[in-house]
């Protein structure tokens, strides 16, 4: 069963409302609450895309990032960046490590549909 | 009579007392610049070292000899202290301004700096004083021997010696101490205060004797007319007429040239002042003393004369007369008084001469054949010692063997005018060497020499008649039976006063052979740089000091040199100007006397002024190095070390400055960082509930699709959010404040174990809502800290509910207990939780640090702990993580009891 995005994000309440808002735009959602499980949980579901929150308990997420390109199967695999730090630093880092898309929380849900609708090479198109 | 063992003993002991006076004084002097010992009454007590045991005894014998004759010693120096005061002034203003030593070096530098001019000044002056020496070690001599008369009972140990081996014993004394006194130290500035403290004490001491004699003497003799009277009774004339006559002059002109020249009133009146000022003082002050002196001189002569059997030396009369008079004390303090006098005058005048002696005779030999190095300071000081010793010694033998040869005349007086004499032979070089321009070396030299020849074949070689037949013959006929060669009667001057007849020739000769080659030859570029330096010492004072003469110096010599010290830049900077001024190319720069002086003052700046003259005087030709610079050189050197060891410690503690400077800079900087990773941390966890909120508000605003669950649940979650950045916000300032020391701290006694157990009350719900057990160890009872009672409580709510959040046992335990140790109240809070991990053990207490969460339900910020930790570190108290007897975690309070 292949779904479309992975989302790696530990705080229960944006997970709840990034799970609702993705769903509702039609894509099938799978989420992981922390660092360690990620890359497992990738090459497990294959997902068409993953949402990365940078700041995840026991593995970063740019530690994560670097991996994924690292690995010739998940080297191309969309990754949209979510930070609560918002600093530029983070953003360039992100570039460099091969990050697709960039979201500083607090996000507004459309940023994040747009962004995600982008990386999964899809038009808009109404949901 | 008195034991002569006693009044040795005595005299041994007050020399005792002089010496520790010398220490203490010197002692002071260095500690102190303002003591007294800088006093104007000090400086003209030191003066009167002019009043020697020629005045205390000798003048007594004068007047009974002479009649009034003896003022003119008096009547010279007043005429110079109260009349010639701008001499005066000037001498000493020259003697600080080119720190001069001794009346030698006065006139070696002012006459060119030269070397055989100071040599021809020191042999005169030791030659001429060893008459005055011999006269005071007479005088001791004679007046041990009046107070101890003949008898068996007097003589003591002194049974068998003669007056020769007493007079040799007192030089050795003498020598004994004045080494001990004056050649402790080399002085820069050749100034011994402590010596002269000893001084000035006998100057006060003398005085007192020779008053306490007078008076004495006025009350057994009936006042002044009761013992005019007697004498008169008695058919005693003195000869009180005055008479005006050539002796009379004489004296006066010696004494007045003595005043000035004599080596030891050189020493103290320019040498040793130390301030121009006191001048003023001495001005009145020591004429004064010399009053004070001579008052009483005419009438213990002319009642010496009267009561005294007609052999007794008048000389002798102060100790004489109270001895007759069964007055020993007294007697025994005018022999001390006496003492006073003759050691005061040998003290200062074997230091003076040996000064002199050292500095231009032996010291140039030493540097001659040695070459030591500069910056040798240590060993050349040492050199310098052993050289004054020497000539000490020297100076004593020789005053001596005159007194020796001449032992059988008995006049005191006569023999201090015969070096009177010798030490007037200065007068005139100096006289003309600080107000006459044109003097020059030659001249100077030529006239002192001719001056010093006459003195010694007119007055010097007659002293010696008594024991030489030769000399006697000589003086009956002439050498080789010329008899206008005669030394008392040159030149067919018969009939004249031995003493006025050698004045007048030597003198004449001196001044006449001054002043005519002077006209005659023409002084050097050095010789009329010093002169300008010399007679206008008060129009330029900064004229020329230690100039260098030009000589034959090209520009570029003084070129290399200037670059060698001041670097390319300045010099060429130097030159150009000079080159500018006269409008001419910098290399046709003719060397000017100003220029070199100039020049000599830049590198002065960078090398010292002593090695700024070598260095010039090597470039330009001819010139000698001097010992005086020599020594200037090497007091240079020291200063330099000093100077470079104190820049050493300077730098080394700018050195430290520096790191702690950038200590904390660095500081500063991880502070800036962490305040940067704060804001950053803090960004981030206000974010995180943002996030949420803003988030389930758009999906609620969009309003479609959503059951009424799911709207009750975004609602609630939205809520949950904000009280959860509402309590961090809470937090970030609770410990922003306690960091900064918050203003409403109440701090009070407290009782720790009550608060702890107002936390566990509290927790009690939240404890039953997670169905955790609460263990109940051991508890402290009543215990008192001092702090806050409400912050206490709230730290030990915050470990009580960390110990919950965090707890992920299936069977949760936390235990609670408090102990008194070692004076501290200890709590702890344990829990059964995963613990922490070991490298996150010191982060914990970090700002924002939560452990690596197990539950996700933890709703802080992380800074609970942060909080925590302020709190009971400003009651004095730690908190930290302990060893725990369950599996998890464990923190402990630990906070100072105040009392039981």
């Amino acid at each position: 069963m292949a779904i479309d995005i992975l989302i790696a994000e530990d705080e229960p309440s944006i997970l709840e409302s990034l799970d609702f808002i993705l769903r509702r735009a039609g894509w099938s959602i799978s989420s992981v609450t922390d660092g360690d499980a990620v890359l497992d949980v990738v090459r497990r579901l294959r997902p068409r895309m993953l949402v990365l929150d940078v700041m995840l308990p026991k593995r970063s997420g740019f530690d994560i990032l670097k991996h994924l390109r690292a690995d010739a199967d998940t080297a191309n695999l969309p990754v949209l960046i979510l930070t609560a730090k918002g600093q530029q630093q983070d953003r360039r880092t992100a570039e460099e490590l091969g990050a697709n898309g960039f979201v500083t929380k607090p996000y507004s849900n459309a940023e994040v549909v747009g962004a995600v609708r982008s990386l999964l090479g899809e038009d808009a198109r109404p949901a | 009579m008195l034991s002569a063992d006693f009044v040795i003993a005595t005299a041994i002991g007050y020399v005792c007392l002089l010496f520790v006076l010398a220490y203490i004084g010197d002692r002071r002097a260095r500690i102190n610049q303002r003591s007294w010992l800088h006093s104007p009454a000090v400086y003209t007590l030191s003066i009167s070292v002019y009043c020697t045991s020629w005045t205390f005894y000798g003048a007594v014998g004068n007047a009974a000899r002479s009649g009034l004759e003896f003022l003119t010693i008096y009547l010279g120096p007043t005429i110079v202290f109260v009349g010639w005061y701008f001499l005066l002034r000037r001498l000493v203003r020259i003697g600080h301004l080119y720190r001069i030593t001794s009346v030698a070096d006065l006139l070696s530098s002012r006459f060119g700096k030269s070397s055989r001019l100071g040599v021809l000044v020191t042999c005169i002056a030791v030659i001429g004083i060893a008459p005055y020496i011999a006269l005071q070690l007479k005088a001791v001599t004679s007046s041990i021997q009046a107070v101890a008369g003949s008898s068996e009972f007097g003589q003591g140990s002194l049974r068998g010696i003669d007056d020769v081996g007493l007079a040799l014993g007192v030089a050795a004394g003498m020598a004994l101490f004045t080494i001990l006194f004056g050649t402790r130290h080399v002085d820069a500035k050749e100034q011994h205060h402590g010596v002269v403290a000893a001084i000035a004490f006998e100057a006060v001491v003398k005085l007192a004797a020779l008053v306490a004699v007078g008076i004495f003497v006025l009350y057994i003799g009936g006042g002044f007319e009761g013992i005019f009277s007697q004498a008169a009774a008695r058919g005693v004339v003195v000869d009180t007429s005055a008479s005006f006559d050539s002796r009379w002059i004489t004296t006066l002109v010696l004494s007045i040239a003595a005043i000035v020249c004599l080596p030891r009133q050189f020493q103290v009146t320019v040498v040793e002042n130390s301030n121009e000022n006191h001048l003023r003082v001495a001005g009145w002050a020591f004429p004064a003393y010399m009053f004070l002196m001579s008052i009483f001189i005419l009438p213990i002569a002319i009642y010496g004369l009267t009561v005294m059997p007609a052999d007794a030396n008048p000389d002798m009369f102060a100790l004489t007369l109270p001895l007759a008079a069964g007055q020993n004390g007294l007697a025994l303090f005018a022999f001390i008084g006496g003492f006073s006098s003759a050691t005061s005058m040998i003290i200062l005048e074997s230091i003076a001469l040996s000064i002199m002696v050292s500095n231009h005779i032996i010291m140039p030999l030493v540097l001659r054949f040695s070459r030591p190095q500069f910056g040798e300071g240590q060993g050349m000081s040492r050199t310098l010692l052993v050289a004054r010793r020497f000539s000490i010694m020297l100076i004593l033998s020789l005053g001596f063997f005159y007194f020796f040869f001449t032992r059988d005349s008995n006049a005191l007086a006569p023999i201090g005018l015969i070096s009177f004499t010798a030490i007037a032979q200065f007068f005139p070089a100096l006289l003309a060497a600080i107000f006459w321009r044109e003097a020059s070396l030659k001249a100077v030299t030529a006239a002192i020499l001719a001056g010093f020849v006459t003195w010694a074949w007119c007055c010097f070689l007659p002293s010696f008649e008594s024991v030489s037949p030769a000399v006697s013959q000589l003086l009956a006929e002439g050498p080789g039976g010329i008899s206008w060669l005669r030394p008392e009667a040159m030149f067919g001057l018969d009939g004249w006063d031995p003493l006025a007849h050698a004045a007048f020739w030597s003198l004449s000769v001196n001044v006449l052979t001054l002043t005519l080659g002077s006209l005659l030859t023409t002084p050097s570029a050095l010789e009329r740089i010093q002169a300008a330096a010399f007679v206008d010492v008060f129009k330029r004072p900064s004229l020329a000091l230690r100039g260098v003469a030009p000589g034959s110096a090209t520009a570029t010599d003084l070129y290399f040199v200037a670059e060698r010290v001041l670097g390319e830049r300045r010099a060429a900077a130097l030159f150009e100007v000079a080159a500018r001024e006269r409008g001419v190319d910098p290399v046709l720069l003719e060397p000017t006397p100003e220029f070199v002086g100039r020049l000599e003052r830049e590198l002065a700046g960078s090398i010292g002024a002593a090695s700024a003259h070598v260095m010039l005087s090597k470039v330009v030709a001819g010139a000698d190095v001097s010992l005086e610079e020599m020594m200037q050189m090497a007091d240079e050197t020291q200063q330099a070390i000093e100077y470079s060891q104190e820049l050493e410690r300077t730098s080394a503690e700018l050195r430290m400055t520096a790191q702690k400077l950038e200590d904390a800079n660095q500081q500063l900087r991880q502070l800036d960082s962490q305040k940067d990773e704060f804001l950053s941390q803090v960004s981030h966890e206000v974010r995180t509930p943002m996030t949420s909120i803003r988030s389930f508000s758009e999906i609620l605003l969009d309003g479609d699709q959503l059951d009424d669950t799911q709207r009750q649940r975004f609602v609630s979650t939205i809520h949950q959010e904000s009280l959860r950045l509402t309590k961090l916000l809470d937090e970030i300032l609770d410990l922003s404040a306690l960091e900064r020391g918050e203003k409403n701290w109440t701090s009070q006694a407290v009782d720790a174990d009550a608060a702890l157990d107002r936390a566990i009350s509290v927790c009690d719900a939240l404890l039953r809502q997670k169905f955790i057990r609460l263990d109940h160890g051991q508890r402290a009872g009543r215990t008192m800290i001092e702090g806050d009672p409400d912050r206490l409580c709230q730290v030990f709510i915050n470990l009580i509910s960390n110990a919950v959040k965090y707890n992920t046992s299936s069977n949760p335990v936390v235990r609670i207990s408090s102990a008194l140790r070692a004076g501290n109240f200890v709590a702890e809070v344990a829990d059964n939780g995963p613990g922490i991990a070991k490298g996150e053990r010191k982060l914990i207490f970090e700002k924002f640090s939560r452990g690596r969460r197990g539950a996700a339900d933890q709703t802080g910020a992380g800074l609970g702990l942060a909080i925590s930790r302020q709190i009971v570190n400003r009651m004095n108290g730690t908190l930290d993580l302990a060893p725990s007897t369950l599996p998890g975690a464990c923190f402990r309070v630990r906070l100072p009891v105040i009392r039981g």
